[in-house]
């Protein structure tokens, strides 16, 4: 087996090296990497991948921005990318995060996508810096072979390559892939590697091309459930009158091997403290399993699908709850209120591919803006609630492969006049005093032709 | 009703005291009117509380997506659906085939709420719209009454409707069926009904037949009306009351109502060809001639009367006798002689179970027993007689009318369970009238004992025991000086002929005074039972709205020492086909589970509830009764992939499919003469024990509810059963398990695909295949009738395990539609 892909890796590997000296730019080659160092973890269906990079600078202009390189296999999995630097030696060591964006260069070899990290300061010529880089890959384990019986366990393969992939020359290099367990089926051999427990080592390599290439493939076992939430719409209204309704839609599915054991029937969320009038359903009525225990600090609901879930059955629906408004708007000047909550999937280790979370506003709210710490899709919708007239403002925030990394906080801002609060009471009150004078009106008006 | 009228004429100074007491009454009686309304609604709500808020049982899933599609994609959508999703390759006429009332009605109560931006979804306005017509049908049963017996009679007839258990049974929140608005459809148009006969106006009798073309789109139960009216009508002729009245009220209501109905799609033509509205037309023809008489009677000379009449009814009978042998020849050429399988039943109550056992076997289509009577209608069973007498003190035209419904509903509930409903309307009014005559007799007899009391009562609003019942009359009172301010010349003559039929009555009644009144202890002890009998009623009610009507049947919940366990199974099953199966894939079921399948899982099926190709039917039911392969070939014909049977034995659940079996089995003999009844039965009883027959332990249905039961105990004991089962290692050739829910009440099973041939055994496979599609070919031609109504069938739990002998009815079981 691994022939073959020996083969393959090589001819991949010439072809890289081919595609460099065909596009070679110049600003991204005064930089160099003199020592890498990558960390693969597979013990989750959440591939986390914690890259270090000593990074120096061989030209002679002061650099500011070095460049991460992804193949584009990658790329359509890549939930998020962190970067941090780091100062100081030893104990003394302090991160700071750096800004981190998706970039488009030209004449990328193999439709290779970028990321670009912004360093604090310019990196002077001569000088190197040491960046922790830390992303994440979804569904990038595809379970082989694809149907298993309920007892069997299930095998999965990782796909990557030995060699980091930079535009930069790498000096030295090591890989490190960290399996679930020792149950490793197969793996390719780029020498020198070495497999010890639950970890296989690739290198170190010593002085690789830019875009140097080398497929390897990992076939192991992973037993863990691989939940995935397919899209996640989380409405969150909110209403003035001191509540905030929170709905969530969603769309489960186990991406493991087709009809594989139960994936645990048990999936637990974890709410916000002080939640109230919890539901839980489908399209079909009330789901009757699911426990919700609340303290002060969080509150945990442990739902179980309909059904459970084998490899490859879908489950969808919805978890709705309240929260005491207090808890999340915030004032912030005159008539600016913000709300605070949390981006990202309520329920544990899981994996959304779509997630959208709508903030409704109350009607009569303006000037939405919505601050998000990783870039997001926005836009604005109008949303008809209880008697709405005019129709209530919805920032829609969207977002594709969500992990738990995410869950972090978002705010929206808004200017809202509590004035708008009293609306809809007149207007009800108005509505029955008409229904009244009318009533009094027929009853007084004489309409017969004939007396 | 005699103190007001006393004290208006005998001290002027008291006339402005008086009108606002009348006032005070009538704010009163509304808001009585408003409580029985919240009453009605609220007591429905049990099921929402205890269970969910949720559509119940089969049907309403039917009109719940129904609904749904008529929400989404608008009327004239509706009305051309061919549903691709049912009677699979078939397909249903949906627009053409459904009553439309009940849609319609909850579509429109989406569209205005959603208009006004109130955002409530189909499913909630659904479950909602029965109690809302409930505390409607309250309401139409209190102006109906009060046309009757007046105002007293009206609210207590009101009251008991609000929470009659039979009605009950078919409207609580969630029970979204046709016969939740019917019945108030049904109400109101006798309401407007006896409302243009007591005033004669032409208004009333346009509204009538509105309302009537109401009932028409809402529930098949409207023949009723149009042979119960033409019977009232000839009741009126025969003992001389005929007026211009009655013209107004009958001639009207035959034309437009007609045409209205014709207007109906499911109904159509029907409206002037079958034989359930003949008695119409009959009736119209003779009030015809009766008119005529009447008006040639007025403009001649007695004498002269006497030769015409003469002359007419010599040449009359020969036209006559024409024309009725013209429409009795046109009835006998018709196949079933022009009436529909549901009405012949209603007629002969043992032609259902002789000819179609496809009615045969819904349970809601047998005859009721005593206990039902007594557990649907309760102490309003005894009063109905006492009510009856006081329709015929004085006996009116409208007081007719009542005893006329109270006799033919009782007929008809005594031939179908399922009819009990519309003998609740007419027992509530019958009983309404009893309790307040008797509220009236006693109370007055009281008042006129206590001379002190009696002088009080002419101030003040009354003793705290008879307080409703002033309050009632005074509600009269103000609804006449109303008119009497407006003076509105429509009213007039209603009001003159009120006022000549009370004034008499209120006359004698004074000067009868001393001779009806009873002895005071007679009638306090009286008083205090009738109050009892009024709360245990009450008690009864609510108890049957908690306990035994409120069940969803799609979810069971069972109380044992540790705890309460929930059945969610059916649900289970149906959202893992819905998320799990390929949309277009069909899956096969008994037809019972069809209507919740296309409604809750959005998959095609091959029979569902409404049952109108019996040949259809019966193919699922030969096919569930054949050896596993015989049964494949059938269901790949069918492009089946999966096959949903639902299985009690592990938990107890008694109406699974082993228990309707007796059907797949019968219905599926019926049409397809190899499957043999006999060959199932040992010693005359349906077995799955050791002593079950060969054919019984090969068949599908067997092997699906049982294949690796085994496993469950070590034992295969079946708990509805109450056996261990008869053969407990097999394995699956045809089929494989797929899913099987948690108590393992539901299980699907998916079709193995077909095997590669082989040459050599090819030849045999086809002739196989030949041999089934030739004796598919020998059906007998289709033959179709209207719908099944569905819906719940609680109190009346028949078990077939109790019939045949397999085993004690279990009582525990959820409510069963099929026996």
């Amino acid at each position: 087996m691994e022939g073959p892909i020996r083969a393959r890796e090589a001819l991949a590997l010439t072809l890289f090296s081919l595609l460099f000296f065909l596009s070679r730019s110049s600003a991204l080659h005064d930089l160099l990497i003199s020592n890498a160092e990558r960390r693969i973890d597979l013990s989750s269906h959440i591939v986390k991948v914690y890259l270090t990079l000593k990074v120096e600078n061989a030209g002679s202009s002061p650099a500011s921005e070095v460049v991460l390189a992804f193949p584009p296999s990658q790329v359509d999995h890549l939930a998020t990318v962190e970067a941090l630097a780091t100062k100081g030696k030893r104990k003394k060591t302090t991160f700071v995060r750096l800004e981190v964006k998706p970039t488009e260069l030209p004449d990328a070899p193999n439709d290779t996508k970028y990321f670009t990290i912004y360093l604090a300061n310019p990196l002077n010529s001569a000088e190197s810096i040491t960046l922790e880089v830390l992303y994440m890959l979804t569904h990038s384990l595809e379970p082989f072979p694809a149907e298993i019986g309920q007892s069997e366990s299930q095998l999965v393969y990782y796909r990557d390559s030995a060699l980091v992939l930079s535009p930069y020359h790498i000096k030295q290099q090591t890989t490190f892939i960290k399996t679930p367990s020792t149950k490793v089926d197969s793996f390719t051999r780029v020498e020198p590697t070495n497999r010890a427990g639950t970890e296989i080592k690739y290198g170190p390599y010593e002085d690789h091309t830019p875009y140097s290439f080398s497929a390897i493939l990992v076939h192991f076992e992973n037993n863990s459930p691989f939940a995935v939430v397919e899209e996640l719409v989380r409405e969150v209204e909110i209403s003035h009158w001191g509540n905030l309704q929170v709905t969530e839609q969603y769309k489960l599915v186990h991406a493991g091997a087709r009809h594989k054991g139960v994936f645990s029937r048990y999936l637990l969320a974890r709410l916000p403290p002080r939640v109230h009038s919890v539901y839980y359903r489908d399209e079909i009525g009330n789901i009757s399993s699911s426990h919700l225990r609340t303290d002060s600090r969080k509150s945990e609901l442990e739902i179980e699908p309909r059904y459970p879930l084998f490899g490859g059955w879908k489950a969808t629906f919805v978890i709705g709850y309240g929260l005491p408004l207090q808890d999340f708007l915030f004032e912030s000047s005159e008539d600016r209120r913000y709300v605070n909550f949390t981006f990202g999937c309520p329920l544990m280790e899981t994996v959304v591919d779509k997630l959208t979370i709508k903030v409704v506003l109350p009607e009569g709210s303006k000037d939405p803006s919505a601050v998000v710490p990783f870039p997001v899709d926005q836009h604005l919708e109008t949303k008809y609630s209880y008697l709405d007239v005019v129709g209530r403002t919805v920032v829609v925030l969207e977002k594709k492969n969500v992990v738990p990394g995410h869950n972090s906080h978002f705010q929206v801002y808004y200017t809202f006049k509590p004035i708008f609060m009293l609306a809809e009471p007149l207007m009800l009150a108005s509505a029955f005093f008409l229904f009244f004078v009318a009533c009094i009106a027929y009853l007084h008006i004489d309409l017969s032709i004939r007396k | 009703m005699a103190a007001p009228e006393a004290s208006s004429a005998a001290v002027p100074t008291l006339m402005t005291n008086n009108t606002l007491r009348n006032a005070f009454g009538g704010v009163l009686s509304f808001f009585i009117l408003l409580l029985i309304g919240v009453l009605a609604f609220s007591i429905r709500l049990f099921s929402v509380i205890k269970y969910e808020s949720v559509i119940h049982e089969f049907d309403p899933y039917f009109n719940y997506r129904v609904t749904q599609f008529l929400t989404k994609n608008g009327i004239y959508e509706f009305w051309n659906w061919f549903d691709d999703r049912t009677w699979y390759p078939l397909g249903r006429v949906i627009g053409g085939t459904v009553y439309p009332g009940l849609t319609l009605t909850a579509g429109t109560i989406w569209w205005l709420l959603n208009s006004l931006n109130i955002p409530l979804s189909v499913e909630t306005v659904c479950v909602f719209t029965a109690p809302i017509f409930s505390a409607f049908a309250s309401w139409a049963t209190y102006l109906l009454t009060k046309e009757v017996k007046g105002a007293g009679a009206g609210l207590t007839a009101a009251v008991l409707l609000a929470m009659v258990p039979s009605y009950i049974s078919r409207s609580v929140a969630g029970s979204y069926d046709n016969e939740a608005v019917a019945i108030f459809a049904l109400i109101f148009t006798f309401y407007l009904y006896i409302k243009t006969l007591n005033t004669g106006s032409l208004f009333y009798a346009t509204l009538n037949s509105i309302a009537y073309f109401y009932m028409v789109c809402s529930w098949g139960g409207y023949t009723f009306i149009i042979n119960l009216i033409p019977m009232h009508v000839l009741l009126c002729i025969v003992t001389g009351r005929y007026s211009s009245r009655l013209y107004i009220a009958y001639a009207p209501l035959v034309v437009l109502g007609t045409l209205l109905a014709a207007l109906v799609p499911v109904v159509g033509f029907n409206a002037v060809m079958t034989s359930e509205h003949f008695a119409s037309f009959l009736v119209f023809i003779i009030i015809h001639v009766v008119a005529l008489v009447y008006y040639i009677k007025g403009i001649l000379s007695p004498k002269m009367f006497k030769v015409a009449v003469t002359l007419v009814i010599s040449a009359g009978l020969a036209v006559c006798c024409a024309v009725i042998a013209v429409l009795i020849a046109l009835v006998a050429s018709s196949p079933t002689k022009g009436w529909s399988g549901r009405s012949l039943s209603l007629l002969d109550p043992t032609y259902a179970s002789k000819y179609i056992p496809i009615i045969a076997s819904v349970s809601e289509h047998q005859p009721p027993t005593w206990p039902s009577y007594f557990m649907d209608i309760n102490v309003l069973a005894f009063l109905v007689p006492a009510g009856i007498i006081a329709c015929f003190l004085p006996l009116s035209d409208a007081s007719s009318f009542v005893v006329l419904y109270i006799a033919t509903s009782v007929y008809f509930s005594g031939v179908m369970v399922r009819l009990m409903l519309v003998l609740a309307p007419a027992a509530c009014i019958t009983s309404g009238i009893a309790l307040s005559q008797a509220f009236d007799v006693f109370t007055r007899s009281i008042k006129f004992q206590l001379p002190g009391l009696s002088s009080n009562t002419e101030v003040d609003a009354g003793e705290t025991s008879s307080a409703t019942k002033e309050a009632q009359n005074d509600a009269v009172k103000t609804e006449k000086a109303e008119e009497t301010s407006k003076d509105r010349p429509s009213r007039k003559s209603k009001k003159k002929e009120r006022e000549h039929v009370e004034k008499p009555s209120t006359k004698t009644k004074a000067e009868k005074k001393r001779l009806l009144a009873l002895p005071l202890e007679a009638s306090v002890i009286s008083l205090l039972l009738l109050v009892f009998l009024g709360a245990f009623y009450v008690v009864h009610c609510v108890w049957a709205a908690a306990e035994a009507y409120s069940a969803p049947s799609i979810v069971l919940t069972s109380h044992s020492h540790d705890g309460l366990h929930v059945f969610d199974d059916f649900r289970e099953a149906y959202a893992w086909l819905r998320h799990n199966t390929d949309v277009d894939d069909k899956v096969a079921s008994w037809w019972d589970y069809g209507y919740q399948t296309t409604a809750m899982a959005n998959r095609t099926v091959i029979v569902d509830n409404n049952t109108w190709n019996n040949t259809h039917i019966a193919t699922v039911g030969t096919a569930m009764s054949s050896p596993e392969k015989a049964a494949w070939e059938i269901f790949h014909s069918l492009d089946v992939k999966y096959i949903l049977v639902v299985f009690g034995g592990l938990v107890g659940y008694p109406s699974d499919d082993i228990n309707k079996f007796l059907w797949m089995v019968r219905i599926g003999g019926g049409v397809f003469p190899h499957i043999k009844e006999p060959d199932y039965l040992r010693d005359g009883q349906y077995r799955i024990d050791s002593q079950a027959t060969p054919t019984m332990l090969n068949c599908l249905m067997y092997k699906l509810s049982y294949y690796r039961f085994v496993e469950t105990d070590g034992k295969g004991f079946d708990r509805v059963r109450r056996t261990e089962i008869g053969k407990k290692y097999f394995k699956l050739t045809h089929f494989e398990e797929v899913f099987t829910t948690h108590h393992w009440m539901v299980r699907i099973y998916k079709l193995k695909p077909q095997k590669n041939r082989i040459r050599g055994k090819t030849k045999k496979s086809k002739s196989k295949t030949s041999s089934t599609s030739s004796s598919k070919r020998s059906e007998r031609g289709l033959f179709r009738h209207g719908n099944v109504f569905g819906g719940k069938e609680a109190q009346n739990q028949f078990c077939i395990s109790s019939i045949l002998g397999l085993v004690p009815c279990a009582t525990t079981g959820p409510p069963k539609r099929q026996i």
